[in-house]
C-alpha cells in the first residue's frame, strides 16, 4: 500500500517536473531575449522550488541537492543581486538538463543514478559570486544599490538547509520576493545581457529606477498566484481512456439515430421533446470528446527555441527561428510520433543547412540564418515545413558520397536528376556533412526520420536549392482529426470531400446543363467564368456505375470545383448533400494502396463513408499531371520550384508531323463542326457560329505545313476571341491540355511560331496565335479597336 | 499440446482460426463498398465506432459467391495490424484439437489457399483446415491493381 502511494507520488513528480522544466527552459530563453514578463523569475524559481521540495519529500536526496544549488543561483538573480548573463543562462539550461537526466533515470530505473554532476554544480556555485557571473568592471555597480540585503546568505544556505526546505512542496507561495526593508526589487526588468555600460551610468540608471517601478512591484506576485490556480484546472487523462469514451459516444450517436427513426411513427409529444434534448446533448458530447483528443502542434514546436539556441551556440552559428501555425491541431498520438523526426530535421537544418556567419556574409546573406517552421492543414493532412535559408544541398556531392559508400552505381548516378540526387539523403548511411559533429553527420538520421514518418502513414519530401536553402516538407495524416467536409453522393454512395480542397459548387441547369460541358476528345471540360475547367465524373473514375451522364429528363448537374496541388478541376457528382465535421479514420492496411481515398468516416446514421483524396482522384482521372511515385520526378521538381512559370497549354496537331501548343487561356472555346457546314466567301472559309460568322484559318496551311491526318467529316476548331470578334483556328487533332513549366527556345526561323519547347517530353512548336491570325486576316486586330 | 480453434464453414470446407484471434462474431450488416479496391474486399463496416475492412472469404479462395438470400456471417478477427472482418457461410463450434492429429497442408491444394494454411487436423468426421490470420488479408498478387 505504502509503495503504491510512493510510486504514484513519484509518477506525479515526474510528470509535473518535466512540464515544469519545459516551461523553465522557455522562460530562460525569454529572459535571455529580454521578452519575458515581470513574474518570469518567480515562475522559474517556483518550478525549481517545487522539484526540490517534492524530491525532498520523497527522499530523493540527490535530486534535492542538485535542485538546491540552482535554486540558490536563481534566488540571487531574482533578488537582483546578480545580473543575468549569457553564462548564467547557459549554466541554468545545463542545470535543467541535469535535472531532466536524473528524472529520466528515476523514471526508468527507479533510482536517482550515480552520475557525477559536480562540474555543473560547481559552475552554478561559481556563478553565484558576481565576479564570475558578470564582467568584473560592471559588477560592483550592479550590486551597489542592494547592499542592504545580506549578500552572503544564500551561498551559506547549502546542504543542511535543504533537508529542512524539503517540505516546501506544500509551500508554493514561498517564492514571494523576500520582503527586504529597502526597495530592492527596483529593477525587475533590468535583465540586461552582459552589461558593457560604464559603471557610472549604471549606477545612475539604477538610482533613477526605484521611483518608477516600486508601485508595480506587488503586481507580479498577485499575478503569479492567479496563474498557478489556472494551471490546476487542467488534469491529465490517459489517452486510452479517451479512446474508449470516443467509441462509446459513437455508439450513443447510433442509438440516438435509431430512436429518431422510431420517433417518426410516434405521436407522443413528450417523447419527442425528450428525444430532441437527447439529440442535442449527444451532439455536444460527441463534439466535446472529439476535441479532447486533439492537441495543438505547439506542444512540439515549443521545444524548438531551446534546441535551436543550443545547437546554434554549439556550432557558433546565428539562427533566428520563426514559427507559424502553432495552433494547428493534430491527434495526440501523432504529435508524439513526429516529435523526434522534427527535432532531428531542425538540428540537421542548423548543422548542415545554415552556414557560419562569415560565410553567409560572403554569400551576401544576413549573418543570421533563418529557420522557418510552418504547420498547416491541407486536404485532410497536416503539412509541416521546415525551411532554412542556408547553403542548400549540392546534388553532386550527395551523388559522390552515395557512390563512395557504394549505395548507388556510377550508372545510376549519371541518370539521377538533381531532385532524385537530393532525395538520396534519405538512404541509410549517408551523410554529407564534411565532418562528423556533435550534432549530426554520423550517417544515421534522415532515413530514420523517413521511416518514422512513414510508419504513421506520412511522407517526407525534400526540396533544396543550392545556395538558397532547403525545405523539408512533412505530410502527416490526421488519423483522428476532425475536419469540415462536404458530403456528396455519386453512384448511390456517399463520399466526404475535405473542405480545404473545395473552391465552389456549381449547379448547371437548363440548356447549360446540356451545353455547358464540352469535350475535348474524351476529356470533358466546363467553361467557368471564361476559364476551361477539366472535369472528372466521379462515378466513372471510381467505376461506380450509375448515371452522371445526361438523361434527357433531367437537366441538372452538380459540379464541385476542387483544388489540388495548386490546380483546379471540376468533379461531377449526383447530389451535394451537406457539410459536416467528420472524424477521419484510417483505412485498414488492405486498402492502403488506394490513392483515391484519404480515409473513412462514420456518418450520422452509422454508415461508413469514404473520404476522397482530391489529389489522388485528380491524378487517377489524369486531370492533374502524373507525378505519382516518382515516375516523373523532373516535372515534380519543376512544379515545386517554379509555380509561377507553369503554363496550361493546349496541345494539338496541325499538318504533317507538326505538334503545336498554345496557351489555353488564348482558346475561348473548342468546337467541332461537320465539314459540310463550311461556307466559302471568296477564298475565305467560315462557319455560322452562335448567330455570327466565324472565319476559319487553317493553321497548317498558314504555316505551310503539309497535310496531316485529318478526320474526314469533322473539323476541329479552336475559337479565338478578341474584343468581341472571333476567329476559328482549324487544327487536325486536339491532343491534350497539359500544365507544364515550359522553357521556350526561340529560333525565329518561322513566322507564326514563337519557338520550340519540350511539352510532355516531345518537341512542340509554340504557336504565335496573334501572328497567325494577323497574317491570315490582317483586319482582325486593326478594325476591332476602332469599334 | 492442444489448440483451440474457432471453426467456420465455407462451401463444404471446415476452417479454423485460433480462438484467441477472434474478437467476436456478428450478424451480417450493412457495409460501404470501396470502389477500386481488391475484389476480396467486400466493404467497410462500422464496428462500434471502429471502421473495419470486410474480407469476403469466398472471394479469397476464389469460390463463387453465396446464393442470394443467404447472408454471410461475420467473424471479427484481431491481428497485429488491427481488426478485420471475415465473411463466411456460417460459424461452427470452438473445438480443441491435439497436435498429434496435425498434418502439413497437402501439396495439391491451390496456391491461393496454401499460403494461409498452417496445417490440417484430422477430426472424427471432418478435416479442419487451420488458417494463419495474418495471411488471410493478403491480396493475391496476380490480380492486384494499382489505383
Amino acid at each position: 500500500m505504502k509503495t503504491d502511494l510512493h510510486e504514484q507520488l513519484i509518477k506525479d513528480l515526474l510528470i509535473e517536473s518535466f512540464e515544469g522544466l519545459d516551461s523553465f527552459d522557455r522562460d530562460l530563453l525569454a529572459l535571455e531575449a529580454g521578452t519575458g514578463g515581470p513574474d518570469i523569475l518567480n515562475r522559474m524559481f517556483r518550478v525549481i522550488h517545487t522539484i526540490k521540495g517534492t524530491a525532498g519529500c520523497l527522499g530523493l536526496q540527490k535530486i534535492e541537492r542538485v535542485a538546491h544549488v540552482g535554486e540558490n543561483l536563481l534566488s540571487l538573480v531574482r533578488e537582483h543581486k546578480l545580473t543575468v548573463t549569457r553564462a548564467i543562462i547557459s549554466a541554468l539550461l545545463r542545470y535543467a538538463d541535469v535535472l531532466r537526466e536524473m528524472l529520466h533515470l528515476l523514471e526508468t530505473t527507479r533510482s536517482e543514478g550515480d552520475r557525477d554532476y559536480s562540474e555543473v554544480l560547481q559552475l552554478l556555485r561559481d556563478l553565484q559570486t558576481p565576479e564570475a557571473a558578470a564582467p568584473a568592471e560592471a559588477a560592483p555597480a550592479e550590486i551597489a544599490p542592494v547592499e542592504m540585503a545580506p549578500v552572503g546568505a544564500p551561498v551559506v544556505l547549502d546542504e543542511e538547509v535543504a533537508a529542512e526546505n524539503g517540505w516546501g512542496l506544500f509551500d508554493d507561495s514561498a517564492p514571494t520576493p523576500t520582503p527586504t526593508p529597502t526597495p530592492t526589487p527596483a529593477v525587475p526588468l533590468s535583465v540586461t545581457p552582459a552589461p558593457a555600460v560604464p559603471a557610472a551610468a549604471v549606477v545612475a540608471a539604477v538610482k533613477a529606477l526605484p521611483k518608477v517601478s516600486v508601485p508595480s512591484a506587488p503586481v507580479p506576485v498577485a499575478d503569479a498566484g492567479a496563474k498557478t490556480s489556472v494551471a490546476e484546472t487542467a488534469i491529465r487523462v490517459d489517452v486510452a481512456q479517451l479512446d474508449r469514451l470516443m467509441n462509446l459516444v459513437g455508439e450513443l450517436v447510433l442509438a440516438r439515430n435509431q430512436i429518431a427513426q422510431h420517433l417518426v411513427t410516434s405521436r407522443d409529444a413528450g417523447l419527442q421533446a425528450v428525444a430532441q434534448r437527447l439529440n442535442h446533448i449527444t451532439s455536444e458530447l460527441q463534439e466535446g470528446v472529439m476535441k479532447t483528443r486533439m492537441q495543438a502542434i505547439d506542444s512540439v514546436l515549443t521545444r524548438f527555441p531551446r534546441i535551436v539556441r543550443d545547437v546554434a551556440n554549439e556550432l557558433g552559428k546565428q539562427v533566428r527561428l520563426e514559427m507559424a501555425g502553432r495552433e494547428t491541431e493534430l491527434d495526440r498520438t501523432i504529435i508524439e510520433a513526429i516529435k523526434d523526426p522534427l527535432t532531428h530535421v531542425v538540428r540537421n537544418s542548423i548543422d548542415h543547412g545554415i552556414e557560419m556567419p562569415d560565410l553567409r556574409t560572403q554569400a551576401g546573406k544576413s549573418p543570421t540564418g533563418l529557420l522557418f517552421i510552418r504547420a498547416y492543414h491541407e486536404g485532410g493532412q497536416v503539412n509541416i515545413e521546415i525551411a532554412d535559408d542556408g547553403a542548400g544541398i549540392n546534388p553532386e556531392r550527395v551523388k559522390q558520397k552515395a557512390l563512395e559508400k557504394g549505395l548507388i552505381t556510377p550508372d545510376m548516378a549519371a541518370r539521377l536528376s538533381d531532385r532524385e540526387a537530393v532525395s538520396l539523403i534519405f538512404l541509410p548511411g549517408l551523410s554529407t556533412a564534411a565532418k562528423v559533429t556533435n550534432v549530426s553527420g554520423r550517417g544515421v538520421g534522415m532515413d530514420v526520420v523517413k521511416t518514422n514518418v512513414e510508419r504513421i502513414g506520412g511522407s517526407v519530401d525534400i526540396h533544396s536549392e543550392l545556395g538558397q536553402g532547403t525545405t523539408i516538407k512533412f505530410k502527416i495524416p490526421l488519423t483522428l482529426a476532425i475536419i469540415p467536409a462536404l458530403i456528396i453522393t455519386s453512384g448511390g454512395e456517399r463520399f466526404a470531400i475535405p473542405q480545404v480542397s473545395l473552391l465552389e459548387l456549381v449547379r448547371i441547369e437548363g440548356p447549360d446543363g446540356k451545353n455547358g460541358i464540352e469535350t475535348v476528345f474524351n476529356a470533358p471540360v466546363f467553361r467557368l467564368r471564361g476559364k476551361l475547367l477539366p472535369l472528372v465524373y466521379l462515378n466513372r473514375t471510381l467505376e461506380l456505375g450509375g448515371t452522371s451522364e445526361m438523361t434527357s429528363a433531367d437537366d441538372v448537374r452538380n459540379l464541385v470545383v476542387l483544388q489540388a496541388d495548386g490546380r483546379q478541376f471540376g468533379m461531377v457528382v449526383d447530389a451535394v448533400n451537406d457539410t459536416q465535421e467528420i472524424v477521419v479514420k484510417p483505412l485498414g492496411k488492405q486498402l492502403k494502396g488506394l490513392t483515391c481515398f484519404a480515409g473513412a468516416t462514420i456518418m450520422g446514421d452509422g454508415c461508413v463513408a469514404l473520404i476522397l483524396d482530391v489529389l489522388g482522384i485528380g491524378q487517377h482521372a489524369a486531370v492533374l499531371a502524373e507525378n505519382r511515385a516518382g515516375t516523373n520526378t523532373s516535372t515534380a521538381a519543376a512544379e515545386t520550384t517554379d509555380e509561377g512559370n507553369r503554363q496550361t497549354l493546349l496541345v494539338f496537331d496541325a499538318g504533317e508531323n507538326s505538334r503545336f501548343a498554345m496557351p489555353l487561356s488564348e482558346a475561348a472555346r473548342l468546337e467541332e463542326f461537320p465539314r459540310g457546314k463550311i461556307e466559302r466567301s471568296g477564298r475565305r472559309e467560315a462557319v455560322q457560329y452562335r448567330g455570327a460568322i466565324l472565319p476559319l484559318i487553317d493553321v497548317a496551311n498558314q504555316l505551310g505545313r503539309g497535310p496531316g491526318i485529318v478526320s474526314p467529316d469533322v473539323l476541329q476548331v479552336v475559337v479565338y476571341s478578341d474584343q468581341g470578334r472571333s476567329v476559328g483556328l482549324v487544327v487536325d487533332r486536339i491532343i491534350d491540355i497539359v500544365e507544364e513549366k515550359v522553357v521556350v527556345e526561340r529560333h525565329g526561323l518561322e513566322e507564326g511560331i514563337l519557338g520550340s519547347a519540350l511539352v510532355q517530353g516531345q518537341v512542340t512548336d509554340l504557336l504565335d496565335v496573334r501572328g497567325v491570325i494577323r497574317r491570315a486576316a490582317p483586319a482582325f486586330f486593326t478594325v476591332a479597336p476602332s469599334l | 499440446m492442444t489448440h483451440q480453434f474457432c471453426t467456420f464453414h465455407v462451401a463444404d470446407f471446415l476452417f479454423g482460426v485460433p480462438v484467441l484471434n477472434v474478437q467476436e462474431v456478428i450478424r451480417h450488416q450493412r457495409m460501404t463498398r470501396v470502389p477500386l479496391s481488391h475484389k476480396t474486399v467486400r466493404g467497410l463496416i462500422n464496428l462500434r465506432g471502429q471502421i473495419v475492412t470486410a474480407i469476403d472469404f469466398r472471394q479469397r479462395i476464389e469460390l463463387p459467391p453465396l446464393a442470394t438470400g443467404n447472408d454471410p456471417v461475420i467473424i471479427v478477427i484481431r491481428t497485429g495490424d488491427g481488426a478485420f472482418c471475415l465473411l463466411v457461410d456460417g460459424v461452427g463450434d470452438v473445438i480443441e484439437v491435439d497436435d498429434s492429429t496435425l498434418e502439413p497442408a497437402p501439396g495439391t491444394i491451390s496456391s491461393l489457399v496454401r499460403e494461409m494454411v498452417t496445417g490440417v487436423y484430422r477430426l472424427k468426421e471432418h478435416i479442419l483446415i487451420a488458417l494463419e490470420v495474418e495471411e488471410i488479408t493478403c491480396q493475391p498478387a496476380t490480380v492486384e491493381r494499382v489505383c
